[in-house]
């Protein structure tokens, strides 16, 4: 390989030049926020199969074994997409970020490994529960899905720890630029794991309910509210809304562990340049200049969130020097994203409660349907601006403190190249996923009465 | 042996698996490409979905395990493997996509553009991705690799006559391993007919392949020298048994002993797999990188090995258990 020494332009072929940089960053940026959607629901979405399968078993009742059968056919096409979107992303571990891997690969492989045992046990069984539904005994069958959700959930971790370990990076000794004493274990139980996993699996619950929920949504709202349609509706949905004050706990307990081991995160979470006590909170806002303008600002909102009282310091970003400083801004609108997601599904929740509490029905009111309607895609987008939040806000670091961007980045020239090509197909896969899955449900729309083969 | 030893066997066994699995998958799409027009070829291409079905998912997380293996096991090979090779890796890639997404569309899509559209799709890419996955293994092969972060040449490391004899063999010992089974498939499935129309293919693929290897000889003597002695001196058993085995599951073919030319066929291949590591160990980037030197320390080693273990522990039983129902699955409940 030959490597201008001049300073190149961006121009289509700068080796390891900036224009590759970004577009490596982008693919993987493109190609993790498509895959982690599939992946929630590879996570959540066993769950609700589990539990109507369950019930028709237990009651006899048509309506759950006809949601049985549509989730079945559902989840056979999205986890295939979901397994095809993951291959690649361990194709683009080597393709994209060879300096990551050459380096570091035994240190934080081995959850990676664990995960591959993982995905097999969930594929496998998987195969077994869709294409046996006629063969086995009922009560077989539905023990043949408890590995699919014990998996899914195991896989989430494994590969959480794993992006925790990007951030905490533990388990090993750097001398010359190669790793010594690499311990496995520790790198895989770092200190971010517990926080970042448990927040991670609880949002693919939330992502998997409320998109399935919001599915029916859309029926109760075209007036569609026979038995089937409120159970498609309700299920799925209190499973999300009773995991959704959990989350927020966690997230609250993510953001306190980032108060004390990646300041620098919190701080551009918050945009907050100055170090000190009083530190405020502010909602919205554009950062220039190291100071956030046009956001609301609440004062000693930062100090009393981290440290229980206006007195409490809180560190800013000019404790970091600027070349170690990540984007503020799209971590911070992020961020603000993400949580207000948060608040606004609680409360989404909690009307729910109310209305059944009060009355033993789901609201009627138009705009509580609308909003269940927006909820799948708005639980979804909280999961794209919390992995903003984590990864751009560990910029320049791929490593945490060991490794930047630039230097695991693979310095083969055209790397943008790649980039596009896949963008095209991202769509047209995005396209077709939509299109079959609304062919799915129109499909069951117009003949319930077909036999299950998913 | 060292446990850098055993964890590059046990790669190699997941490799061979995914080539015997995974393989005959992408040859089963390849038939579909060739099974003619929508109406007469319905019949076969039920068949291959029929044959595909439960089993195809699990098949392919093999090269998921390989890769895992490999980035933990021997990192510096992994960087410089995907680096170098990252074009016709992408391009593989895509195919897997395309392969995976378009075989689970068309099994949910009820009209005949729509099965058409995403049929080619899959069939198209399943001839694409083994291809692809032969030049890299080609341009490993003929040490065109070297070490660090895409040292070697972009475009000549995959576009050589090493990597596309490795590109046309894995697309034909693909569709060689597809026609096997699919003559047993069919006999069970009821239908003598198209498992006759099977024999013949898996009878010209093996021809096809095997012409494919003798002239192989000729590049390889040419253009890998170093794979070429190794395959003629160390792995010269390995090289005879493959041949040996080819021979015999032609004979097989012909007195339509079906599950029997199953199990020669995949012998067959896996001595092919097997015969190249044999040719050029200890180098796993040939000429210059030895695997001891790029394994990963002891400990990681150790740790891998016995997850592994644990995990075939789990894994084996659930594969049985699923091939088990693969089989008994009527033909009729697969749609
Ligand atoms: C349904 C999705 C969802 C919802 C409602 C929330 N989050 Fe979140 N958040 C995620 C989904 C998510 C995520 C996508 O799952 C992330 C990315 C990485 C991770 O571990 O979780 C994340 C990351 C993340 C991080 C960064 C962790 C790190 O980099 O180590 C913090 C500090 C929070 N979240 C805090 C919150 C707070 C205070 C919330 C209160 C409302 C909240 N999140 C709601
Ligand atoms: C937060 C991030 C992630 C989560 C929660 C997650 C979870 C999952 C889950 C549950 C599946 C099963 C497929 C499905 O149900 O749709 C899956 C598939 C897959 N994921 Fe991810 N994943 C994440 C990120 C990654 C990353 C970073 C990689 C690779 C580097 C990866 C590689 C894979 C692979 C290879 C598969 C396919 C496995 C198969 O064939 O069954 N994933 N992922
Ligand atoms: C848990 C599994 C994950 C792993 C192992 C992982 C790993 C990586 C790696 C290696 C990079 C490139 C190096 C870097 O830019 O620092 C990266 C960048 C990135 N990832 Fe993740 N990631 C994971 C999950 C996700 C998810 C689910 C998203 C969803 C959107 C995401 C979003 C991004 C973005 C936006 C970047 C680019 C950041 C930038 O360059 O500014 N990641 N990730």
């Amino acid at each position: 390989m030959t490597t201008p020494t001049a300073p190149a332009p961006v121009v289509p072929f700068d080796p390891g030049g900036a224009a590759d940089l970004a577009a490596a960053r982008m693919q993987m940026a493109l190609s993790l926020g498509w895959h982690i959607v599939l992946a929630c629901l590879g996570v959540g979405m066993p769950a609700l199969l589990l539990y109507t399968r369950w019930r028709a078993i237990r009651t006899g009742d048509p309506d759950h074994l006809r949601l049985a059968h549509q989730w079945a056919r559902a989840v056979g096409v999205l986890f295939a997409v979901g397994a095809v979107s993951g291959t690649i992303l361990s194709f683009e571990m080597g393709l994209l970020w060879p300096g990551l891997m050459g380096v570091y690969g035994e240190v934080f492989g081995f959850p990676f490994m664990l995960e591959g045992f993982a995905f097999f046990l969930e594929a496998i069984f998987i195969g077994i529960y869709l294409y046996a539904w006629n063969l086995l005994p009922p009560r077989v069958h539905l023990l043949s899905g408890v590995p699919v959700l014990i998996a899914g959930v195991a896989s989430a971790f494994f590969v959480v720890s794993a992006n925790a370990w990007m951030n905490q990076p533990r388990g090993f000794v750097l001398e010359n630029g190669r790793v010594t004493r690499p311990s496995p274990w520790e790198a895989m139980f770092n200190p971010a794991t517990p926080p970042q996993t448990i927040h991670m699996i609880l949002a693919a619950f939330m992502v998997s309910g409320f998109l399935t929920a919001s599915v029916y949504a859309v029926g109760l709202l075209r007036g569609r509210r026979d038995r089937y349609h409120r159970l498609g509706f309700s299920v799925p949905f209190t499973l999300a809304a009773v995991v959704t004050p959990f989350q927020i706990l966690a997230g609250d307990y993510a953001a306190r562990f980032l108060a004390e081991y990646q300041p620098t995160k919190l701080a551009a979470m918050e945009g907050l340049h100055r170090t000190g006590s009083h530190a405020p909170l502010t909602v919205g806002g554009v950062y220039v200049d190291d100071r956030l303008r046009y956001g609301l600002e609440i004062p000693n909102g930062l100090s009393l969130l981290v440290g229980y009282s206006p007195d409490a310091v809180v560190q800013g970003l000019d404790r970091t020097p600027p070349a170690d400083r990540p984007p503020v801004t799209p971590v911070h609108l992020c961020f603000d994203l993400m949580v207000g997601i948060g608040f606004l599904l609680l409360l989404l929740g909690l009307w729910l409660a109310v209305n059944w509490w009060l009355r033993r029905e789901i609201p009627r009111s138009r705009l509580f349907l609308w909003l269940a309607a927006a909820a799948g895609a708005l639980s979804a987008i909280a999961v794209e601006a919390g992995w903003v939040v984590t990864e751009v806000g560990r910029q320049p670091w791929t490593v945490y403190g060991k490794l930047r961007t630039s230097e695991a980045v693979n310095p083969a020239p055209g790397l943008w190249l790649g980039f596009v090509f896949l963008t095209v197909i991202y769509v047209i896969l995005t396209v077709s996923t939509v299109y079959v899955l609304r062919y799915l449900v129109r499909r069951e729309r117009g003949a319930p009465q077909e036999r299950v083969a998913a | 042996m060292d446990p850098a030893q055993i964890l590059l066997a046990v790669m190699w066994v997941g490799l061979t698996l995914y080539a015997v699995l995974g393989g005959a998958d992408f040859g089963g799409g390849f038939w579909d490409l060739l099974a003619g027009r929508s109406g007469p070829g319905m019949p076969q291409r039920r068949l291959i979905e029929h044959s595909l079905g439960p089993v195809w998912e699990a098949n392919h997380v093999w090269l998921i395990f390989v890769l895992v293996v490999l980035w933990t096991g021997f990192p510096p090979v992994f960087a410089a493997v995907m680096s170098t090779l990252y074009i016709p890796l992408t391009l593989a890639a895509v195919g897997i996509i395309a392969r995976g997404a378009a075989y689970a569309f068309r099994k949910s899509s009820t009209q005949l553009w729509q099965q058409r559209l995403f049929g080619g799709a899959f069939a198209l890419s399943s001839v694409l991705t083994p291809f692809f996955l032969g030049t890299v293994a080609g341009g490993i092969a003929s040490g065109r690799v070297p070490p660090g972060l895409a040292e070697g040449d972009l475009i000549e490391s995959w576009i050589n006559p090493t990597s596309l004899l490795g590109g046309v063999l894995a697309v034909g010992v693909c569709a060689y391993l597809a026609a096997v089974y699919l003559c047993d498939d069919a006999v069970r499935a009821g239908l003598p007919e198209m498992a006759e129309a099977f024999r013949r293919r898996a009878l010209a693929a093996a021809l096809v392949v095997g012409a494919l290897a003798l002239g192989g000889i000729a590049v390889l003597n040419a253009d890998a020298p170093l794979l070429f002695a190794g395959l003629t001196g160390r792995a010269l058993p390995l090289v005879l048994a493959g041949a040996v085995l080819g021979v015999v599951s032609l004979l097989l073919l012909r007195l339509r002993r079906y599950l029997l030319v199953r199990g020669s066929a995949v012998l067959a291949v896996a001595t092919v797999v097997w015969g190249w590591p044999m040719a050029q160990y200890p180098y796993m980037l040939p000429p210059g990188t030895p695997y001891r030197q790029a394994a990963a320390q002891p400990v990681v080693l150790t740790t891998v090995l016995v997850v592994t273990a644990v995990g075939a522990l789990l894994l084996i039983p659930s594969i049985v258990w699923l091939l088990i129902i693969q089989h008994r699955l009527p033909y009729e409940e697969s749609h």
